[in-house]
């Protein structure tokens, strides 16, 4: 089934002006509901944008965006504040919009927002803290006290707590040093296996998208230039190879084997399919 | 939108306005608030109009821009210009009630008018042409002779670009936490005053904390560099008065004089 949607989409900035520039470029596609996008792209390709227009806060200068079938942006031109709970957004280095004096307060900041009760927000904190790996003890503390890392994952809890059916993270692990990376990324697998919500996630990381993503898209120049599993999406390396960006390392080793004259299937983005491809190929058995 | 902010943007260019020395800039534009004080009369108004409009056409600077920076201060000049229409006494043309208006007022509140929108025109032109650092060390270098008076000069020009500098980063931090408390929920559109001044904490703290980690990290960049203040401090970009410098002076000097004689007898 299909959660979100994009019909056309079309974003120019400071349209009329000098520094008029387009974002996105007829993008058209669909998201399903439970799966897990990873959306790739140069600093400049539209990501940031594009993730900002399924909540409804940026307004698309054509096109259309559906939240399960039905426009969110109402024939006045009006977005209601529904979208953006059903849709959680955690911007790029989310710890930087932390400002309640305690953790819990943080996090409660959305739940207060969409008019919950008193212990319907208190249970709501307390998951996503769960979720998110912070321990409750730390409920009463500030947010400001706490090291970089767990800083940003109060700002993710704080988006959790909303329990969107679709979240949406920008670069969520920019910064994080690999083993803060890992847990992250194990945390947020945790939350939509257990909540079968739909993740959107934004990085620059090949590697990432490939080890976390369901599907994955690369844009670039502001169009959606491919869209597939990653199986699908690491056929084309050449492709993106071109455009400059980064396909996983063990790709570029069996890219590199074929130019030697080594037929190995080209999608392979994992070690272990990768290892098993080659002793097929050393066992004399034809390669898949 | 905060973007929509004109007043004191910089336009990069190569122009023969972008070009002339950033200090004499500066003091013609002083010349030209005090040439456009002078001015009496149509003739000299119409003068000081040309003289802009030939900086803007020269400058490559869009008109479409030079007509935006004017917006913000729209409220003044409508405000000023009823004022004035108003409250001038003298010869009456028409009456109604308390309000009455004379053939004086309007005069004065046409002249008004001009002078504000030509005041704002003028001084915008050189934010427009000039980078905020070749502005802040134009300032230093015209108010160095008061270093002698222990007035600090170099600190001051250095806080006002460091200011300067920061102004466009703290407008798209601000827009940042705004997108991103609006996308958890916050709401800062309804509600009465107090609500809606409640509903900035989300931003203005955050904002502040980012404020002074900036602050910090520059302060130790800074010294990482061995800055130490402005003694014995030397410069990237030496200026130099030239050709361009004189022959814009030479212009300039020729029509403020003429305007300042005209505005005397009062064309």
């Amino acid at each position: 089934m299909t959660v979100l949607e994009t019909r056309d989409l079309t974003h120019v900035y400071g349209a009329g002006t000098p520094f008029e520039r387009i974002a996105l470029n007829h993008i058209s596609l669909k998201i399903q509901q439970g799966e897990i996008l990873g959306i790739v792209g140069h600093t400049g390709s539209g990501k940031s944008t594009l993730i900002q227009h399924f909540n409804g806060l940026l307004k698309p200068t054509s096109g259309e965006i559906l939240l399960e079938g039905k426009p969110i942006w109402d024939a006045k031109g009006k977005c209601s504040r529904d979208v953006r709970f059903r849709v959680g957004l955690v911007f790029q280095y989310p710890e930087y919009q932390l400002f309640e004096e305690t953790i819990a307060k943080d996090i409660a900041f959305g739940p207060t927002n969409m008019g919950l009760s008193k212990a319907e927000i208190d249970t709501r904190v307390q998951e996503a803290m769960a979720f998110t790996g912070l321990p409750q003890e730390l409920a009463a503390q500030s947010p400001f006290a706490l090291s970089g890392g767990q800083k940003r994952r109060v700002a993710i809890a704080g988006v959790i707590a909303m329990r969107p059916q679709v979240l949406i993270l920008d670069e969520p692990t920019a910064g994080l040093d690999p083993a803060g990376r890992d847990e992250l990324f194990a945390e947020i697998k945790t939350y939509h296996d257990k909540t079968g919500a739909t993740v959107v996630f934004v990085t620059h990381s090949m590697e990432d998208a490939a080890r976390m993503a369901d599907r994955i898209l690369v844009m670039n120049e502001a169009k959606a230039m491919l869209l597939g599993t990653p199986r699908q999406v690491f056929s084309h390396a050449e492709e993106i190879i071109a455009t400059g960006l980064d396909i996983p390392e063990i790709t570029k080793v069996i890219l590199e084997l074929n130019r030697r004259g080594i037929p190995l299937e080209r999608s392979i983005f994992t070690v272990e399919d990768a290892v098993r491809a080659i002793r097929q190929y050393k066992n004399g058995g034809a390669s898949c | 939108m905060l973007r929509d902010i004109t007043i004191g943007q910089f336009f990069p260019g190569n122009s023969f306005v972008h070009r002339v020395d950033p200090r004499v800039k500066l003091v013609l534009v002083i010349a030209m608030i005090i040439a456009l004080f002078f001015a009496g009369g149509v003739v000299s108004y119409l003068l000081i109009a040309t003289y802009e409009l030939i900086v803007i056409w020269v400058s490559r600077i869009h008109f479409k821009m030079v007509v935006r920076g004017l917006k913000p201060i729209l409220f003044i000049i409508i405000f000023t210009a009823i004022l004035n229409l108003f409250y001038t006494p003298g010869d009456v043309l028409w009456a109604w009630h308390f309000l009455h208006i004379t053939k004086q007022g309007i005069f004065t509140a046409i002249q008004m008018v001009a002078r504000i929108m030509l005041l704002i025109i003028g001084t915008s032109m050189l934010t427009y042409t000039t980078s905020p650092i070749d502005l802040t060390d134009a300032l230093e270098r015209l108010l160095s002779p008061l270093k002698r008076l222990r007035v600090p000069v170099h600190e001051l020009a250095m806080i006002m670009s460091i200011a300067l500098r920061f102004i466009p980063t703290l407008i798209e931090e601000t827009e940042k936490i705004i997108s991103a408390q609006r996308a958890r929920g916050a709401d800062f559109e309804s509600g009465n005053i107090i609500q809606r001044a409640r509903a900035m904490v989300p931003i203005l703290v955050p904002l502040f904390i980012s404020a002074f980690r900036r602050a910090d990290e520059l302060a130790t960049a800074m010294e990482c560099r061995l800055y130490h203040g402005g003694e014995g401090r030397t410069r990237l970009k030496q200026l130099h008065i030239c050709w361009i410098d004189y022959l814009a002076i030479f212009i300039s000097a020729l029509i403020f004089g003429t305007v300042i004689v005209l505005g005397r007898l009062g064309w």
